[in-house]
């Protein structure tokens, strides 16, 4: 196994995912089976390769600074779960 | 702070650049609207929505780079900053990491010891702002206005340069000066448009290795950043002394206390994951656009405090003053441009009673209740002699209060000094044959009654009268009889 | 008499009896609407179905033609646009106005989308006439159609085994004629092999070229918007619409749009056509192997010449993909927090358990697998290792696909290893069910046009010949595909229970 199940704890706490206790040995399986096939990348030699991070040679375009939308927090909310006064609404954030 | 410890400061300074729009939307960056109705589909993360950088942003960035003697990346990588936070609607934050638009700039302050110094500038990077988080009102639950988010900042590090809060404070109003004068912000700190992250650390006095730092966050105001800075050097004189470790930590200045706390939420083990957002392009910025923001650039507060010295000859520190606010040197300009007399008297007014009525009404220059023109004729009426300093205040606050410009306080109130000698003689005639004693007392040697007399000639003349002939006729009618 | 067979027409022949006035819009859409719901349940290739709206979109395109209203298609331009009347289907990818967009996911069972993709929006501008949306995998991730939370698509030729995915409900509607066409997205093959399974005609777009704008991300620099079609010359009429710049996506491309369906005629004398030996290695089904090298001599026999290819790096590209994708997925299903917008698990103790059960409960275990990985590839101390070495081996697989097009103006090959699998074969193995994409997945990771379109069968299934093109070349390998299927009839099978 190259992950073990601290590991994977870790990586669901980062991803924020609750991943239930009886499938917790499977996703440990899984992803270490995963990440030893994604190792064969580690036999390739990449000396003074750049990285490719987009697939098109492009350049970012810039629009221009001006207000093109209004306002349709109406709208948008009916997906919203839980809000109040306009505000979405979350568990107490502690600073 | 003492002998035998060195502070070690270097600032993250979070500036709202003033776009009309959002960095990666068109929504509006207006503040203070209802909640949440300004915040559109891509600034709330909506599924399938896309960034698309705004070009005034860049423009802005650049700007500040040139100003700061700084490079200007000719290629920079917008990159995803990856954390759960609820004012953080994707997940992550759009920033700049690797490659950001300016590096290796520099600033110069004027140190505690009157010398000039040399402060680094890391990088300046831009990136979109998060919402807010408001508890108020609210039973165990928090509520999230995102009108914030996807506002853009240029966030501005300097390196670790700064040796003490004053230092820090001074690096920060001057960076303030700077973006203000650009044009890039509006600098407001009330409504959080600039504010920043101290990094403090001390070391002993002679150490090469730098001490372990806390992180300070959002510093909101030029006071508390001091104040926080002071604390947070205290605090760890006292653990080092004490023999124990600081740790390094993110701390949240709380100023109702006076005192940094430690963050223990932010501190589980952060891992940003950053990697280049696939959404957005590399942008690239060539010489030519580079040379034409550059012929933009406005006159830097630096220069153009040398040039008020240079050609107004007013005092270095009076244009250190005038030159710290860009709206403040262009009206000093204006008054004296518009008045007869010496530049100086325009510095003294425009710092002094001008400077202390905005205050007093808490106001900017650019709302100042007295227009330049209006200034500049009060400075001409004291220097051809139609009113004395002494009734020119009245005339400032009067001016202050909205009655017209000095000529028509001077008229309404009927303040124009009386320099007919005739008329002067009159009076100090009066006063004589009132004040036979004195008069006596004085010709017999007693030269100190010559301010009594005067007193009496300008009380009888309602303060008109100008002193100057009121002084010279007092002495040769004293002396002739 | 016509509604017996309309479901039988290619778009452009349905285009040309609207235009004939032998049948209306409205005929044509009940007339496919009834399949649906005579024939769509065993399927499952529908998440929604929008009957009303489609009745009411064939209406106004039927009083549009009526009043005879001639004009250049286009947005918020008057008049009868190329796809007047003519139905087709969204893969639930695509954001659309008021109606349920799920992506195949819990997390947005109940979620209702207030705009419109850009390619729903071309499409509608141009007059098409959206009957649903169809059924996928979970974010678009899987092969085989059996991640979604919505149940497991069918494949029309073999109800137990899967259409392919991820735009499986795209493929399996079309091969059933329920509806002429589908769009579809391809982030590593989920446009062509589920039309190589199904056999329909499936093109990938070069990156950039159609909008992203209102497509439901998963891998952004992977991901691109496509057409599950009956024929290449169906796919070039749809992607003449849906192509073209988008001022709001900034990964779209400047580049005029050619009139796709005017280069189809060309014959193939002188086409190059490279073949990748590593292609026809182990790991490909005998009979699918020789489906497509006859598709090939056909290609040959019609004037193209065939060349060997080498693409060194290929092996490569299943374990690059699988670090790319996720990673990039991670980020980008980040937005599902349950706050703002999709499933929100049930009194949340506080935030942490707000994230941690919302996303646990609404993601579907692929997705929570691959949002993992990602999470692992990007984290401290393994960027270097995974992603960084991927993005690099990325550059390499591109450089050898523009060496290779340096002497060939199409690649071609199979489009996936085996035909249709039986559904719940493949789905606890993900490394297997990874190396179904093995064909397809370079030309996501280089940027390229793909198109896969029937050259046969192999036990009684479909078989897809898939052919690459350089960047912006769609035009060629739309005439490659429609001079091959002037020649062959392949495209035209219909299973039999949906004939």
């Amino acid at each position: 196994m190259s992950l073990d199940k601290d590991q994977v704890q870790h990586i669901a706490m980062l991803a924020r995912l609750k991943v239930a206790d009886e499938e917790f040995a499977d996703t440990v399986d899984k992803l270490s089976r995963i990440v030893d096939f994604v190792d064969q990348l580690s036999q390739a030699d990449t000396e003074n390769v750049v990285p490719m991070a987009h697939p098109l040679d492009a350049v970012q375009r810039l629009r221009k600074d001006a207000v093109t939308e209004s306002n349709q927090r109406g709208d948008i909310q009916k997906n919203a779960p839980a809000i109040s006064d306009g505000l979405y609404l979350v568990p107490k954030v502690i600073e | 702070m003492t002998a035998a410890w060195e502070v070690v400061i270097g600032l993250e300074i979070h500036t709202q650049l003033a776009t009309d729009s959002k960095i990666f939307s068109g929504a509006s960056t207006a503040y203070g609207a209802e909640p949440n109705t300004q915040a559109c589909l891509v600034d709330l993360g909506y599924p399938g929505v896309l960034p698309v950088l705004n070009e005034e942003v860049v423009r802005m960035a650049c700007k500040f780079g040139l100003a700061v003697n700084a490079t200007v990346a000719p290629r920079s990588v917008f990159a995803r900053k990856n954390y759960f936070y609820p004012d953080l609607p994707k997940g992550y934050q759009i920033s700049q990491y690797e490659l950001p638009i300016v590096e290796h700039g520099e600033m110069f302050i004027t140190a505690e010891d009157g010398s000039e110094k040399r402060i680094g500038i890391t990088r300046a990077h831009l990136e979109e702002d998060a919402g807010k988080s408001i508890h108020e009102g609210l039973d165990r639950q928090s509520g999230i206005d995102l009108n914030r988010a996807g506002t853009p900042l240029l966030e501005i590090v300097s390196e670790p340069d700064l040796r003490s809060a004053k230092e820090a404070v001074a690096y920060m109003r001057k960076i303030h000066t700077i973006v203000r004068y650009l044009g890039i912000s509006d600098g407001n700190m009330q409504e959080g448009s600039f504010r920043c992250d101290a990094n403090v650390s001390i070391r002993p006095r002679g150490q090469e290795e730098l001490g372990t730092r806390s992180e300070l966050k959002n510093l909101n105001s030029f006071r508390f950043i001091e104040k926080a800075i002071n604390f947070e050097i205290e605090r760890q004189i006292e653990v080092l002394e004490d023999g124990g470790k600081v740790v390094q930590e993110t701390r949240l200045y709380d100023s109702d206390r006076d005192e940094t706390r430690s963050m223990r939420s932010k501190e589980e083990a952060n891992d940003y994951r950053y990697f280049p957002d696939p959404d957005l392009l590399p942008v690239e910025i060539g010489e030519d656009y580079i040379e034409q923001v550059r012929a933009t650039l406005p006159e830097l507060p630096d220069a153009k405090r040398q040039r008020f010295v240079d050609d107004y000859g007013i005092k270095s520190d009076d244009a250190a003053i005038l030159t710290m606010n860009r709206a403040l040197a262009d009206y000093f300009e204006s008054v004296v441009a518009a008045a007869n007399a010496q530049p100086q008297d325009a510095a003294n007014w425009v710092i002094g009673d001008l400077s202390g009525a905005l205050n007093k009404d808490g106001i900017e220059i650019s709302d100042s209740r007295i227009s330049a023109e209006h200034l500049a004729g009060l400075i001409n009426r004291i220097h051809d002699n139609t009113i004395s300093g002494k009734i020119a205040k009245e005339v400032f606050e009067a001016m202050w209060g909205g009655e017209g410009s000095a000529d028509d306080v001077i008229e309404t109130r009927g303040l124009r000094q009386i320099t007919d000698t005739s008329a002067i003689e009159a009076i100090v005639d009066k006063v004589i044959a009132d004040n036979p004693g004195q008069a006596a007392e004085y010709r017999a040697g007693k030269d100190k009654l010559i301010g009594f007399f005067v007193g009496q000639v300008m009380k009888e003349s309602g303060g008109k009268a100008n002193p100057g002939q009121v002084n010279a006729i007092l002495r040769t009618k004293l002396g002739s009889s | 008499m016509i509604a017996e067979d309309l479901h039988t027409q290619t778009l452009t022949q349905l285009a040309q009896g609207l235009e004939q006035g032998d049948f209306t819009s409205v005929e044509l859409t009940q007339a496919l609407l009834e399949r649906i719901e005579r024939l769509g349940g065993d399927l499952n290739a529908f998440i929604t179905v929008t009957a009303d709206r489609a009745l009411a979109a064939a209406e106004r395109s039927d009083a549009a033609r009526a009043e005879g209203e001639i004009g250049v298609p286009g947005i918020g331009v008057p008049g009868i646009g190329v796809l007047n009347g003519l139905p087709l289907v969204h893969k639930d990818i695509f954001c659309t106005r008021g109606v349920l967009t799920t992506c195949g996911s819990r997390m947005l069972e109940n979620f209702v989308s207030p705009y419109d993709a850009s390619v729903v929006e071309r499409l509608s501008a141009a007059g098409a006439v959206m009957l649903g949306k169809t059924n996928m995998d979970e974010f678009a991730m899987g092969s085989s159609n059996e991640t979604s939370y919505f149940g497991p698509v069918r494949n029309p030729w073999n109800l137990e085994c899967s259409p392919g995915g991820s735009s499986g409900g795209s493929s399996a509607s079309v091969a059933a004629r329920l509806t002429p066409a589908a769009t579809g997205t391809d982030t590593g093959g989920s446009i062509r092999q589920p039309a190589a399974l199904t056999g329909t005609t499936g093109l990938k777009p070069t990156y950039g070229r159609v909008s992203r704008y209102g497509m439901i991300a998963f891998a952004s620099s992977l991901d691109q918007a496509g057409v599950i079609t009956r024929s290449a010359e169906d796919a070039a009429l749809l992607l003449g619409v849906m192509a073209g710049f988008d001022e709001r996506d900034s990964t779209s491309i400047d580049q005029p749009v050619p009139d796709y369906v005017a280069g189809l005629g060309d014959s193939l004398k002188g086409l190059r056509v490279g073949i990748v030996r590593q292609h026809f290695d182990a790991g490909l089904d005998d009979a699918c192997g020789a489906a497509v090298r006859e598709a090939l001599a056909v290609l040959e026999s019609q004037g193209a010449t065939l060349t060997e290819v080498d693409l060194p790096n290929l092996d490569l590209s299943v374990p690059t993909y699988y670090v790319v994708a996720p990673a990039e997925c991670s980020s980008n299903l980040s937005r599902f927090d349950g706050v703002r917008f999709g499933r929100r698990a049930e009194d949340p103790e506080d935030l942490l358990d707000l994230y941690c059960r919302s996303r646990g409960e609404g993601f579907g275990a692929e997705v929570k697998r691959r949002i993992m990985t990602g999470t692992y590839v990007l984290s401290a101390g393994y960027y270097d290792a995974y992603y960084l070495k991927a993005q690099q081996v990325r550059h390499l697989i591109a450089d050898d696909f523009r060496q290779a097009f340096a002497d060939v103006d199409v690649i071609a090959g199979p489009t996936a290893p085996t035909p249709a699998f039986k559904l719940g074969d493949k789905i606890d193995d993900p490394i297997t069910m990874y190396l179904n994409d093995i064909y397809t997945i370079g030309a996501n990771l280089a940027g390229l046009p793909g198109i896969s379109v029937p050259c046969g069968f192999a036990d009684e299934l479909p078989v897809g010949l898939h052919l690459v093109g350089p960047h912006f070349g769609e035009e060629q390998i739309l005439r490659a595909s429609h001079q091959y299927q002037l020649q062959t009839d392949w495209h035209t099978r219909c299973p039999e229970a949906f004939a």
